[in-house]
This record gives structure tokens, C-alpha cells and sequence, in this order.
């Protein structure tokens, strides 16, 4: 007894028991993000069969294939485009909303819950409510322009429309969740700093330029990044409303990695995982320049 | 003195009236799936749309049931979502506990294999994902649950936000409490889980929203109609030929039930949970 809790306590065995511990995150670590890793850069250097197996070493070949092909390029392009179209107004939108609750007004709170509400909706069920609005016989957005007297609109099936449509959608969608983390940012200023400039004269916008919005750079630089991440993995609103279409007009990497694998019947797998791996860079990318402002923040202070 | 009052009501209204005027996009969609919900379908299908059903026809949430298997749908999406919540909590608190508290080989190194995990896009790793699940044979029948909930048992953000919460436990309270002879689980189970309750919902709300809310990995490994989870079956009802919008909304609706009370129930867990990386 008096030896197994020394045991216990002992430093081995606590090392040991840490182990066990993390046993079960280091195993599902392992077999479905590590290994999936590894396999992912294997398949780019591979050919495959029909149904998507791997039956040869081609080398950079499917690199080679992907950097030769226009519609990566698009695609690229368009996940760009699409980036800008989501990040800059989902941020600029809640930072708007998060200033003007500030004003204290009653009623804050349930302003705040009426904002965090799109947040309950899963990319699918937004994407079909959506798709309903842009139904060009009966959705709402038509109904909205013909009180204004403008003719009916293709939302999702005009080339030069669509990807605005879906990016509307996914702001509609983050919105909330910016709303959420500024006013936590808000939150944090200290009470004093505002009242000190308060006392100095500064109200109303000259208050915000001056105060509220440098203090919240922290967290508008968050969610820049984490909104650009998010930005380049979407997927589900792409798929529900458009397809990649029209003509591939709003197919992105990751819809662009999709249709490789796993559309027409093409199992494209070397391919697909080439392009995993520029989305993997990117990402990874995004993450480090996080990282590395962080850092230096930390080091100025 | 008056003048600065007056100003300050006009500019209070100002602020109310943006204020409205930003929250109808917001709200729209939520109105319009809750009320083209109930509406006739000819009602919805008037150009341009009505805004208020002139008769309420709760018959397109039957109509949603029977077009797809809704309810079996649903059942798949909380079994799903009860599984990765539950394992995920266990494995995400005896991570964290041994990061927060138990000596560690290589510690360092270890939790930062943790965090190299959050850098990884689940986009870039389903496609072999997905072929080790297909050649385990875990897309077929019900061992598709296991297919969609292997890979989610456990993430480094669970463990990663718990770990912080573990850290402000008062060390002395613990070394007294392991002095006394409370082993390591006991002091886990009755003394710091109940004081964590807080950090726990936080993550559990999180990891709930996020899984009942899965769409890619669902919709490449569902290949019967049975095993489909619910936001998979709602797509559908979008792409059927048969369905009406009003159907459409109906099953959105319903789909939409859980979470919405979460976000209005439970936001302050949510905020606790998503702002967990943002407010230092």
C-alpha cells in the first residue's frame, strides 16, 4: 500500500501516468492527423487507378499537371477574391455594430443576442435558407428589387454575380461570430482608459478612432487571420448553392480539391492531395505571420 | 446644458435606428425560415413573396418527414454529436490535466504536437482521412458512426482552452489534497471537475455546435440515406425535384432548433468558449 503510493507520487510515475493521460489525444493524433499528413504528401508523388488508388510514383508529375492547368489558377484567383469579398466586411460590419452598442443605449443586450444569432445556423442550413433567397422565381432578393422596380436577377447563375452572392451568405453567416469576440474585446478596455479620455473631451467617433479601435487591435488582427483561415477552408455554401458554377466561377481551392477527388467520378487523388498541399502552405502561411506579429508584440511591451 | 441633452437624444436615436437597420439583414433569414415554414406553399411561391402567411399550414413539417428520413437524420446527428462531445471532454480533460499538473517527459515539445494539430486544415488531410476510413469499411451500415466520429474523439482545442482553466487551480489546494492520499482521478473527479464546470461547458457547447454543424466530412462518407446526418439530409431536401420551399423551410427549421437555443441559452458558454484565442 505505502509502496504503491509512493510509486504513485514518485517522479517516474507520474511521468509515466502523464503518458497515460495523453495516451488517447496522441493516439486519435496519430492515426487521424499525423498519419493522414504523411499520406497526403505520399499520394502527391502518385498515380492513380480509376477508383482513386495510388498504382505508381509519377514524382512532381501531379505538381507539374496542377501548375499546368488554367483552372488551378482560377481557382486560386477565386479563393482570393473570395477572401477579400468575406474577411474585410464581416469585420468592418461587426466592428460598426460593436461601436454603435457601445453608445450605451438600453436594450444592449438583446442587441448582442439578435447579432450572435446567425451563429446557430450550420453552414448547410444557412447555405439552403440562402438558396431560397436567390431563387430567382420566388426567393426574396428579387422580391426586394421588384418593390425598387429593377428586373429579376441570376444571383447565383451570372458568372460576374455568384461569387458575391455566396460571399454575401458567408458574411451573413461570421458576422455574429466577430460581433461576439469585439464586444469581449471591448469588454477588456480598461474602464479607466476611457474614462480618462471622457474627462479629456473625446466622445462619439473621435472616442473610437482614438481609443476604442486601437485598444481592439488585438482582436481585429485575430480575426483577421482566423476569418482569412476560415475563408480559405470553406466549403459547404459553395456546394450547396452553386456547385463550383457557373462555368467554375465560384470554385475555390478547397471546392477545386473536391471536384478533383471526388466529382464526375474522377478520383484525381494524386492531384487533389498536390493541391492539399498548397492549401496546407497557405494556411500554414497565415498561421506563422499570426505567430510572428504576436511575438513582436510581446517583445515591444 | 440643454442643448448637449438634446443632441445626445438625437444622436441616441441615430444609434437606435442603425442599429435596426443593420439588424434586419441579420434577423431576415431567421424570420424567413420560421415563417415560410408555416406558410402555404402558395403563399411563398407569390411574386413577390408575402412576408406574413395569410393561413398557417403546419403540414409542410409532416410533409419534411416524410420526403427524406428527417427523424431517423436526426437521431444519426445526435448520436454523432453525442459521441464526439462525450469522448472529446474525457480526452480533452485528462490532457489537460496532465499538461496543468502531472510532470512530464518533454513537456514542451509535447504540448506544442498538441498545437502543431490546430495548424493543420481538416481540408488538406480528407482526402487520406477518408480513404482510411472507406478501406476500414466504416462508411457502410451503422458502422458509419464510427466513420464519423473516429477522427473527432479528440482535438487539441478542448485540452488546449481546459488546460488554461486547470492552471488557476491554487497549486497548494491539490499538493494538500494529493498529501492526503486523493489519488489523481479522485482529485480530477470530485474536486476539480465540479470547480471547472464553467471551462467544461465552454468546450462542450463549442465541440456540440461544431459536430452538429459538420457538413464536408458527412457528405463524403454517407452513402445510405439511413447513416445520413441531418444537416446532409436538409441539403437534400434542397436539391429533391418534390420539395417545395415551404418543405425546405420546414426541415431548416427543425434542423435549426438545437443550436438556436444554445445560442440564445447558452451564449454566455459560447463566448467564453470562441473568444478563448482572442482576449488574452
Amino acid at each position: 500500500m505505502e509502496a504503491r503510493a509512493t510509486r504513485e507520487r514518485g517522479p517516474t510515475g507520474e511521468r509515466r501516468l502523464s503518458l497515460l493521460y495523453l495516451a488517447p489525444s496522441l493516439l486519435v493524433f496519430a492515426i487521424f492527423v499525423f498519419y493522414p499528413l504523411g499520406r497526403t504528401f505520399y499520394l502527391s508523388t502518385m498515380g492513380t487507378d480509376i477508383i482513386g488508388r495510388a498504382n505508381k510514383f509519377v514524382g512532381l508529375d501531379n505538381f507539374t499537371a496542377m501548375f499546368g492547368d488554367p483552372g488551378f489558377f482560377k481557382a486560386l484567383g477565386t479563393t482570393a477574391l473570395f477572401v477579400l469579398f468575406t474577411v474585410v466586411p464581416a469585420i468592418a460590419g461587426a466592428l460598426v455594430v460593436v461601436l454603435l452598442l457601445e453608445s450605451r443605449i438600453s436594450g444592449q443586450r438583446m442587441f448582442r443576442t439578435v447579432f450572435a444569432l446567425p451563429f446557430a445556423f450550420s453552414v448547410a442550413t444557412a447555405s439552403v435558407i440562402f438558396a431560397l433567397i436567390y431563387n430567382p422565381a420566388v426567393g426574396m432578393a428579387n422580391g426586394v428589387l421588384s418593390y425598387l422596380g429593377v428586373d429579376r436577377i441570376g444571383w447565383l447563375t451570372e458568372p460576374d454575380l455568384a461569387l458575391i452572392s455566396i460571399s454575401i451568405t458567408t458574411v451573413w453567416m461570421t458576422l455574429g461570430y466577430n460581433v461576439l469576440v469585439l464586444s469581449a474585446g471591448v469588454g477588456a478596455i480598461p474602464t479607466e482608459v476611457v474614462e480618462a479620455a471622457r474627462l479629456d473631451g473625446a466622445t462619439g467617433w473621435r472616442l473610437h478612432s482614438r481609443i476604442t479601435i486601437p485598444m481592439l487591435s488585438p482582436q481585429l488582427f485575430f480575426l483577421i487571420v482566423i476569418s482569412t483561415i476560415h475563408a480559405l477552408q470553406s466549403f459547404g455554401q459553395i456546394h450547396i448553392l452553386t456547385k463550383g458554377g457557373p462555368d467554375g466561377a465560384t470554385s475555390t481551392l478547397v471546392y477545386w480539391i473536391y471536384e478533383k477527388a471526388f466529382s464526375y467520378g474522377s478520383s484525381d487523388f494524386g492531384t487533389a492531395s498536390a493541391a492539399a498541399i498548397v492549401l496546407l502552405v497557405i494556411v500554414l502561411v497565415c498561421t506563422g505571420i499570426q505567430f510572428g506579429v504576436l511575438e513582436r508584440k510581446v517583445h515591444y511591451r | 446644458m440643454s442643448r448637449s441633452a438634446t443632441s445626445s437624444v438625437t444622436s441616441k436615436i441615430i444609434v437606435y435606428l442603425v442599429l435596426i437597420v443593420c439588424a434586419i439583414p441579420v434577423v431576415f433569414p431567421l424570420y424567413y425560415a420560421f415563417v415560410g415554414g408555416i406558410m402555404t406553399p402558395g403563399d411563398l411561391a407569390s411574386y413577390p413573396p408575402k412576408l406574413l402567411p395569410t393561413a398557417i399550414d403546419l403540414g409542410n413539417f409532416t410533409s419534411a418527414l416524410d420526403t427524406i428520413p428527417l427523424a431517423r437524420q436526426y437521431l444519426n446527428s445526435a448520436i454523432q454529436t453525442g459521441i464526439v462531445t462525450i469522448c472529446q471532454l474525457l480526452s480533452s480533460v485528462l490532457a489537460a490535466y496532465a499538461f496543468a499538473f502531472l510532470r512530464m517527459w518533454a513537456k514542451t515539445a509535447m504540448f506544442a504536437l498538441f498545437m502543431v494539430t490546430l495548424m493543420v486544415p481538416w481540408e488538406a488531410i480528407i482526402l487520406p482521412n477518408y480513404l482510411l476510413i472507406s478501406d476500414l469499411g466504416l462508411t457502410k451500415g451503422p458502422l458509419t458512426y464510427l466513420g464519423l466520429t473516429l477522427p473527432f474523439l479528440a482535438h487539441a482545442f478542448g485540452t488546449f482552452l481546459l488546460r488554461q482553466s486547470f492552471l488557476q487551480f491554487p497549486v497548494e489546494v491539490r499538493d494538500a489534497a494529493v498529501m492526503d492520499g486523493c489519488g489523481h482521478l479522485r482529485f480530477l473527479w470530485r474536486i476539480l471537475l465540479p470547480l471547472s464546470k464553467p471551462a467544461i461547458a465552454a468546450v462542450g457547447v463549442y465541440v456540440f455546435m461544431t459536430t452538429w454543424n459538420q457538413y464536408f466530412w458527412p457528405l463524403i462518407l454517407g452513402n445510405d440515406d439511413q447513416y445520413k446526418t441531418l444537416q446532409i439530409g436538409v441539403s437534400m431536401l434542397n436539391d429533391a425535384e418534390s420539395s417545395s420551399p415551404t418543405l425546405i423551410l420546414a426541415g431548416v427549421t427543425l434542423a435549426l432548433i438545437p443550436t438556436l437555443a444554445l445560442v440564445i441559452f447558452g451564449q454566455r458558454f459560447i463566448i467564453r468558449g470562441l473568444t478563448a484565442g482572442a482576449v488574452k
